[in-house]
C-alpha cells in the first residue's frame, strides 16, 4: 500500500519508549522487548524521563495538553539511533501525530526528526533485525489481533504474522473480520462504552470460534480490552503481548 | 415474519446514546446491517481485484482536489455552459432557500405531483415535507426510497436508504400501505412497487433529481442509478429540477470516468451501473421527447464555510459512495438511523457538524474508534480520522472556532483532567512515583470502573512498574557484565 520504505541497517543501540499502558500494567511486555532486542546483540537505551505520547490527549481534541506532552518526549532521543516502540498505536502517534502537532511551531524539525526514526517493535525485529527465531514451545494454535494503528495507521498488517509465522510450532489460526476494530479505541471505549462492547463480543467470539486458546497482539490496549472481555465471561482464552509469546516461546 | 412493519420514528443526534442502545439490542437491526454491510465489503473488494487501486484512488483523489481548488470558478463556468444549455441555474445560500426556489418552479407551472430520483441533497434541505406543506406531493421513485417513505421513514444509508430492512419487513410494507400480497419473493415485490410508481411517473407535474457530476466544462449533469427511475424522473416529467451541492463541480468532462468507476465499484462493487445519465439541456427543437425546462439549485448549506479552512476543505471532496459506512466497524453495529443526521457513518460525522453545529451533533465526532477503516477505503483519500480528530478539538474549544457550536463540550472537568494528565506526563519524577505508587496499591483498585466493567474486567496495575523493572535489568547487568541468563530477572 505504502510506497517502498527504506529500513536502516542494524544499529549497535536503540532507544525504547515502553508507552504508559506497559509501564502501568504490562511491564514484564516491555521487559520482553527489552530481552528480544538484546538478544540480537543490540544495547537497549531506556530515557527514564519518558511518560506517554500524549495521544489520549491528542485524540480527545485536546492538543493543546498534548502538544505539551509530545514535547517533553522529543528531548529524549538526542543520538540518532532508532526509537523502538511496542506499540502500534502509541507508534502510529510519534510517527504521524508529532509532526502534525507541532507543524508550524519552532519544534517542527525535532518532531520530523523523531518522528522519521520511530518503528514499532514488530517491524523492526522484521524489517531491521531480520529476526530469526527457535521455538521451543509446545505445539500451540495461537489467533493475532493486530491493531488498527500498527494495521492502518503505520501499514504494519504482516508483521506480527511475519514472527508467529518464525515459529515452528506455532499455528497461526484464521479469525473472522480479523482487519475489524477490537472496539478500544482509546477513549472511544469510554465515550460509547455500548457500541465498544458490542465490538469487542464480536471480536472475542472471533477470536473464540478459531480454535486458538491464545491470542497475541503488539497493543496493549486491544489486549485490554479483548483479554478483559474474556475474562467477564470466564472463558479460558488467554491474550499476551507478542513480544513476551516470541520471548517466552524461543528463550 | 416480523409481524408489524416498523413505525413512525424520528431520530436525532442529539439522542445518539439513547438510539445507539436501542440499535444494538435490537437483533433485527443488528443482524440486517451486519449481513448487509459483509456483503458490500466482499463486492467491493472483489470489483477492484483487477485494477490498481491506489493509482486509481490517488487520481480520484487529484480530480476532486484539482475542482475544489477552483471551486468558485468553476461554479461560474458550470452556471455559464448550463444557461448557455438552455438550463436555468438557481443559487441556494441554505436549505430552506432551496426548498422555496424548487417550490416556486412547481408553483409557476401549478404542479400538484412530484416525482423524485434519489437526492440526498433534497433529503439533507427536507424538501418533501415543504413541498407537502404547499399542497404539493412529492413522490420518491428510487425503491428503496419509495419504502422509507412509504414506511415514514428517512434513509438510513446514503446508497441503500431502505437497508435496514430485510426482505419480511418489506413485503409487510408493501402489503400494509399498498395492498399487495405477503411475499418472499423479491421479483414480485419489485414488479408490483414498479407496476405502482410507473403510473405516477405518467401524472407527475415535476422531476425532482440530485446529480453526481456536475461538469463545468460542458454544462453537464451526470446522475448514476441502477433502476432507470432516475432516467424516468429526467425525461418524463414536463419540467426537471436537479439539486446538488456546490461541491458537486468537476472540471472538465474527461474527469468524470475516473470518478464514475470508483464510485460505483466502491458503492455496490459494480463495475458500472445500469444506467448512466448525462443530462446537457432541456428538449430543444423537432425533439420528442425530454423535459421542456431543467433547472439547477446548487446549494451551498454550509459548504462555502468548509471551503474555506484548508483542513475541513477535504470534506467537500467526497462523491458520496457510502464506502466509509459500509467498512465502519460503528455504523455496522448501530445502523444509519442512530445517527439522526441525512448523512450517517463516517462521511456524516465530518459532513453534519457543519450543516447543523457541533451542539446539535457533538456525539459524532467521538462515534469512532479511528480505527482508520473509512480512510483506508474512501475513493477519493479523504483524511476522515483527521477531521474526527479535527472536530473533536473544535468541540472542546482548541480549534479554530470555524465550525458552528465550537468549544460546546469544554466541561471544566474534563479540562481539569487533561490539564492533570499534562502535568502528570510532563513531570518524570512524579509520573514515576505516581505509577509506583498505584502499583503498590493494585489489590485496591476498584473491581468497577464506570461502563468499562459492565463489559470487562477492571485493568489492575501491575506490582512493578517497566522504570523500575528497567532500572533493576540495568543495575544487575553492571553487576554481571557476562550475566549469561535473563531468565533469572524473571
Amino acid at each position: 500500500m505504502t510506497a517502498v520504505k527504506l529500513y536502516p541497517p542494524r544499529p549497535d543501540k536503540v532507544y525504547l519508549f515502553g508507552t504508559c499502558l506497559i509501564d502501568l500494567f504490562y511491564p514484564e511486555a516491555g521487559m520482553d522487548a527489552i530481552r528480544l532486542l538484546e538478544r540480537e546483540g543490540i544495547e537497549v537505551l531506556f530515557p527514564e524521563d519518558q511518560t506517554c505520547c500524549g495521544q489520549p490527549a491528542y485524540t480527545s481534541g485536546y492538543h493543546d495538553e498534548a502538544r505539551a506532552v509530545a514535547a517533553a518526549q522529543l528531548d529524549l532521543f538526542p543520538e540518532p539511533w532508532p526509537i523502538v516502540v511496542p506499540s502500534g498505536s502509541c507508534g502510529g502517534m510519534m510517527r504521524t501525530h508529532y509532526p502534525q502537532l507541532f507543524a508550524g511551531s519552532d519544534l517542527e524539525a525535532k518532531a520530523e526528526e523523531v518522528a522519521g526514526r520511530i518503528f514499532e517493535l514488530t517491524e523492526f525485529l522484521v524489517h531491521v533485525c531480520h529476526l530469526d527465531l527457535e521455538d521451543r514451545g509446545e505445539p500451540e494454535k495461537v489467533a493475532m489481533h493486530t491493531s488498527c494503528s500498527a494495521r492502518r495507521e503505520m501499514g504494519l498488517a504482516e508483521t506480527g504474522p511475519a514472527l508467529l509465522a518464525k515459529l515452528g510450532q506455532v499455528e497461526l489460526v484464521e479469525q473472522a473480520r480479523a482487519a475489524e476494530c477490537c472496539g478500544f479505541g482509546g477513549t472511544f471505549a469510554v465515550r460509547h462504552p455500548e457500541v465498544s462492547a458490542a465490538m469487542v463480543e464480536d471480536k472475542t467470539q472471533a477470536i473464540e470460534a478459531s480454535g486458538a486458546k491464545r491470542f497475541v497482539t503488539s497493543d496493549c490496549g486491544c489486549m485490554m480490552n479483548i483479554g478483559g472481555r474474556f475474562e467477564k465471561l470466564n472463558k479460558p482464552i488467554q491474550g499476551e503481548h507478542i513480544a513476551s509469546y516470541l520471548w517466552r516461546r524461543t528463550s | 415474519m416480523s409481524g408489524q412493519p416498523p413505525g413512525v420514528e424520528t431520530y436525532t443526534p442529539r439522542e445518539f446514546h439513547r438510539q445507539a442502545h436501542d440499535a444494538l439490542g435490537n437483533p433485527q437491526i443488528r443482524a440486517n446491517f451486519r449481513k448487509a454491510m459483509d456483503g458490500l465489503m466482499s463486492k467491493r473488494r472483489d470489483s477492484f481485484d483487477d485494477w490498481d487501486l491506489e493509482t486509481l484512488r490517488e487520481l480520484g483523489a487529484n480530480i476532486r482536489l484539482r475542482a475544489l481548488a477552483r471551486l468558485p470558478d468553476l461554479l461560474e463556468q458550470l452556471e455559464a455552459n448550463c444557461e448557455a444549455n438552455g438550463i436555468r441555474v438557481h443559487w441556494a445560500e441554505d436549505g430552506d432557500e432551496a426548498c422555496r426556489i424548487v417550490r416556486e418552479i412547481c408553483e409557476s407551472h401549478g404542479a400538484r405531483s412530484v416525482i423524485k430520483g434519489k437526492s440526498m441533497v433534497s433529503e439533507e434541505m427536507h424538501l418533501n415535507a415543504h413541498l407537502e406543506e404547499a399542497g404539493i406531493e412529492a413522490l420518491e421513485s428510487d425503491l428503496g426510497e419509495y419504502l422509507v417513505q412509504l414506511n415514514q421513514q428517512t434513509p438510513s444509508h446514503i446508497i441503500m436508504p431502505a437497508i435496514h430492512l430485510n426482505t419480511d419487513e418489506i413485503s409487510e410494507i408493501l402489503h400494509d400501505k399498498t395492498g399487495t400480497e405477503r411475499s418472499r419473493d423479491v421479483d414480485y415485490m419489485t414488479a408490483a412497487a414498479r407496476q405502482q410508481l410507473r403510473e405516477r411517473f405518467m401524472a407527475a407535474d415535476v422531476g425532482v433529481s440530485g446529480v453526481n457530476f456536475a461538469v463545468a466544462e460542458t454544462g453537464t449533469l451526470c446522475l448514476v442509478e441502477n433502476e432507470g427511475n432516475g432516467r424516468m424522473t429526467t425525461t418524463v416529467p414536463p419540467v426537471h429540477v436537479a439539486v446538488t451541492g456546490i461541491e458537486k463541480v468537476v472540471e472538465q468532462l474527461r474527469d468524470v470516468p475516473p470518478l464514475y468507476a470508483l464510485l460505483t465499484r466502491s458503492a455496490t462493487g459494480q463495475h458500472v451501473t445500469t444506467y448512466f445519465n448525462m443530462i446537457s439541456s432541456p428538449r430543444k427543437e423537432g425533439e420528442h421527447d425530454g423535459p421542456k425546462e431543467v433547472h439547477l439549485v446548487l446549494v451551498d448549506s454550509g459548504r462555502s464555510r468548509i471551503y474555506q479552512d484548508d483542513e475541513l476543505l477535504d470534506t467537500l471532496r467526497c462523491i458520496r459512495c457510502g464506502a466509509c459506512m459500509n467498512h465502519c466497524p460503528v455504523y455496522t453495529r448501530v445502523g444509519g438511523h442512530t445517527y439522526g443526521t441525512t448523512y450517517p457513518g463516517p462521511i456524516g460525522s465530518i459532513l453534519s457538524p457543519h450543516l447543523m453545529g457541533l451542539e446539535e451533533t457533538k456525539d459524532l465526532p467521538t462515534a469512532s474508534s479511528l480505527c482508520g477503516a473509512c480512510g483506508e477505503v474512501c475513493p477519493v483519500k479523504i483524511p476522515i480520522p483527521d477531521l474526527l480528530v479535527r472536530l473533536r478539538k473544535e468541540s472542546v474549544g482548541e480549534g479554530r472556532g470555524n465550525v458552528p457550536g465550537a468549544g460546546i463540550k469544554r466541561t471544566r472537568k474534563e479540562v481539569a483532567a487533561w490539564k492533570g494528565f499534562q502535568w502528570l506526563a510532563t513531570h518524570p519524577g512524579a509520573w514515576r512515583s505516581g505509577t509506583a505508587v498505584a502499583g503498590k496499591l493494585r489489590a485496591l483498585t476498584p473491581a468497577k470502573l464506570g461502563a468499562w466493567t459492565d463489559y470487562r474486567t477492571a485493568p489492575k496495575p501491575a506490582g512493578t512498574t517497566l522504570h523500575a523493572l528497567v532500572k533493576r535489568h540495568q543495575a544487575s547487568k553492571s553487576h554481571e557484565p557476562n550475566s549469561k541468563s535473563h531468565e533469572e530477572e524473571r
